[in-house]
């Protein structure tokens, strides 16, 4: 069991951060703090597709010239892409080139790391960016217009106005009946 | 008549037309940025979601062009899918990528007078650059087929709109929290998504849909790919407002720029609901294990607490826009529950109403821009008696508040009649009866919006009203008439609902 536990340790560490991050996403009043745990929980994907892209007994899936596009025969490689639930072999022989994942196999003792999740995570890291900064934005912009940040006074501010709109809405409604 | 707007684009291009779709749109963003005035950047955007509009229609063209529905895969950049990003169109996708680029040439040619209105004149010209950033993400959703893709563009398209949103600050600051909450909401709902995709990523090694589908049948049991399914659920439920996750929804509808709330309610859920079908019955399909009892269990009960709660609480707003965006999801419940079906029937009733939403809220909100413009306020109080001095306007909010209710000769009453059918077919009788308690809820909503338009007397008759200009009259009067003649002669949207819920049934079952 505690094997279990320990061998996965990096999943641990995402899971924690990702609930840190969530609960002050969603906890947090202060509205620049709801930023900060979003960018934790944002991160912390970053982190779980980088560990998923670690292959032991891998290496770099180029093939070239004549071999470009051969189907292989990986059906008696027992070891590759151990992390992965599927059966390697499976979509190794389907021509998976793209990911490398099962290639390889005995005589290899490298620990590969697969290059598709890292690129999927610089888009990734690219869209976190922009959403903190039209976040930023947002929060510079209701700063301006409120004279705060913090969410629950906003609200109240908003609660006030929405009170006094239906106030004078009532009335305009009497004075129409009228 | 589509055939002929087919046969005007050359052979050339509507072999790219996947791609067009999507890059012609994204280019002229940063041009229009860029234009000196907003008339400039108003004219290319029409001419941007035009060459949008025809390259759909020419999609439709090819996808219809064989019986049952072909599918068109266009390997972006010349890699072979699975390797590089396909974008591959079936039924499904066309119909939906035909809705959005419908909606959006004609919100793209209205925009102008409720822009110049309510937008600063220096902001105009990067106001049309979000718009087409924004169509250009909702096209992206609605043509790839690689998952990872998908939640770049559902980014593309939100980013977009919450820049979007919170310029509504110019006329109510109340837009600026609006959007900051649809931020947060809309980039968890993302990242759930994307963790979703992680897990099955993990699982099979592929990213690409179609063959996802494939490699997922054989790891079923698979708790990562269980999880992966939860958390894509979740992630999606929350970008197409599924009923406990709907907050975000109705002050972002009420408080942002007219324009912005017409184009947002016809259009983002409805390509989030379309994400979420795709992974529910192309890429799960419903033999995995978990299918039968999240659709029962989950999309459900969820969609018919949307359709009361949201019915009810529709009710209770002073405010149309609030009102209508309240009854927003409760649409969304009607078809939740078409898709938790099941069956194609099922699923081809909920796609069904998707698009005659789509066309009802549409109008709706295209009249009520036409209001704000003219009057400057959506309360109940400000519509009354405005059926006298506009009826040009209202008479349109006329027809797509009755097809919203449902009444016979519209396009609601002819999706509720196959919703209906399929709930009977199904032995859901109750839940037709739910249908019916939700359709009585929103006579009474939009019964007091309409009592209040043509026969309340105006509240402040010194206030000056009038019709709303040509430019948004024709595109509003589009939509109007558009929902009579789904109503009337429904067959080519049920048509192509039907190929939809089929190709899905057939390409993703097995």
């Amino acid at each position: 069991m505690l094997e279990f536990v320990l061998e996965r340790g990096n999943y641990w560490a995402i899971i924690g951060l990702m609930m840190i991050g969530l609960y002050i996403a969603f906890a947090a009043t202060n509205l620049i703090k709801r930023l900060v745990g979003l960018g934790l929980f944002q991160t912390s994907i970053i982190l779980f597709y980088i560990s998923l892209s670690r292959i032991d007994d891998g290496t770099a899936p180029i093939l070239f010239g004549k071999d470009y596009g051969k189907k292989k025969d990986y059906d008696d490689d027992p070891s590759g892409g151990g992390e992965y639930a599927g059966e390697a072999s499976d979509y190794a022989a389907s021509g998976g080139y793209d990911g490398g994942h099962g290639y390889g196999g005995e005589g290899l003792e490298n620990v590969y790391s697969n290059p598709l999740p890292h690129v999927l995570m610089l888009t990734a890291i690219v869209v976190g960016v922009a959403t903190l900064a039209v976040g930023l934005a947002i929060i510079v912009r209701i700063r301006e217009a409120y004279g705060t940040v913090e969410a629950d006074e906003i609200r109240a501010m908003d609660l006030e106005v929405a009170i006094s709109e239906a106030a004078s809405e009532a009335e305009e409604s009497k004075a129409g009946a009228v | 008549m589509i055939e002929f707007i087919a046969s005007l684009v050359p052979a050339s291009l509507a072999a790219h037309a996947p791609a067009l779709l999507v890059v012609v749109p994204m280019l002229f963003a940063p041009i229009a940025a860029f234009m000196p005035n907003g008339r400039i950047a108003w004219l290319l955007s029409i001419i941007a979601t035009g060459i949008a509009l025809i390259m759909s229609i020419s999609l439709i063209d090819q996808v219809r062009s064989i019986e049952g529905g072909a599918v068109l895969s266009y390997a972006m950049g010349g890699w072979a899918p699975d390797a590089g990003i396909e974008f591959r169109i079936d039924a499904l996708n066309s119909m939906v990528l035909l809705l959005v680029s419908t909606i959006g040439f004609l919100a793209a040619i209205f925009s102008w007078p409720t822009v110049k209105a309510e937008i600063r004149d220096a902001k105009r010209a990067m106001f049309f650059a979000a718009y087409l950033v924004c169509f250009t993400g909702l096209t992206g959703v609605a043509s790839t087929g690689d998952a990872f893709n998908l939640f770049v563009f559902l980014e593309i398209s939100s980013i977009a709109t919450y820049v979007l949103v919170a310029l509504g600050a110019t006329r109510d600051r109340r837009a600026l929290p609006a959007a900051g909450n649809y931020l947060l909401m809309g980039t968890i709902g993302a990242s759930f998504f994307v963790v979703g995709v992680g897990f099955l990523f993990a699982a099979t090694g592929t990213l690409n849909m179609a063959e996802l589908a494939v490699r997922l049948q054989d790891v079923q049991d698979n708790k990562a790919v269980l999880a992966g399914y939860a958390f894509i659920v979740v992630g999606l439920g929350i970008k197409a407002a599924m009923f406990p996750l709907h907050q975000w929804l109705p002050n972002a509808y009420a408080y942002s720029p007219s324009f912005v709330t017409m184009f947002l309610a016809a259009t983002a859920t409805k390509v989030a609901i379309y994400a979420l079908v795709r992974f529910l019955f192309t890429v799960f399909g419903l033999e995995f294990a978990f299918e039968g009892s999240t659709l029962i269990w989950i999309l459900m009960p969820m969609g018919i607490a949307a359709m009361i709660a949201c019915s009810f609480q529709a009710v209770f707003q002073t405010d149309v826009r609030r009102t209508l965006a309240y009854s927003s999801v409760a649409q969304v419940g009607y078809m939740l529950l078409g898709i938790s079906i099941g069956t194609a029937a099922g699923v081809s009733a909920g796609l069904f109403h998707l698009v005659n939403h789509a066309l009802i809220k549409g109008a709706l909100f295209m009249a009520l821009a036409g209001v704000v413009l003219t009057y400057q306020g959506t309360s109940l109080n400000d519509l009354k008696g405005l059926g006298r001095t506009s009826p040009w306007t209202m008479t349109a909010f006329a027809i797509g508040a009755v097809s919203l209710i449902g009444v016979p000769l519209t396009a609601g009453f002819q999706s509720k009649y196959a919703l209906v059918n399929a709930l009977f077919e199904h032995g859901w009788w109750w839940a037709v009866a739910v249908v019916m308690f939700s359709s009585l809820l929103a006579v009474v909503y939009m019964g007091r919006m309409l009592e209040a338009v043509f026969f309340r007397a105006p509240s402040n008759p010194n206030k000056r009203r009038q019709e709303a200009p040509f430019v948004i009259l024709i595109p509003l009067w589009i939509l109007a008439l558009a929902n009579l003649w789904v109503g009337i002669q429904g067959g080519f949207v049920a048509g192509l609902a039907d190929d939809a819920a089929t190709a899905l049934f057939i390409g993703g079952g097995s």
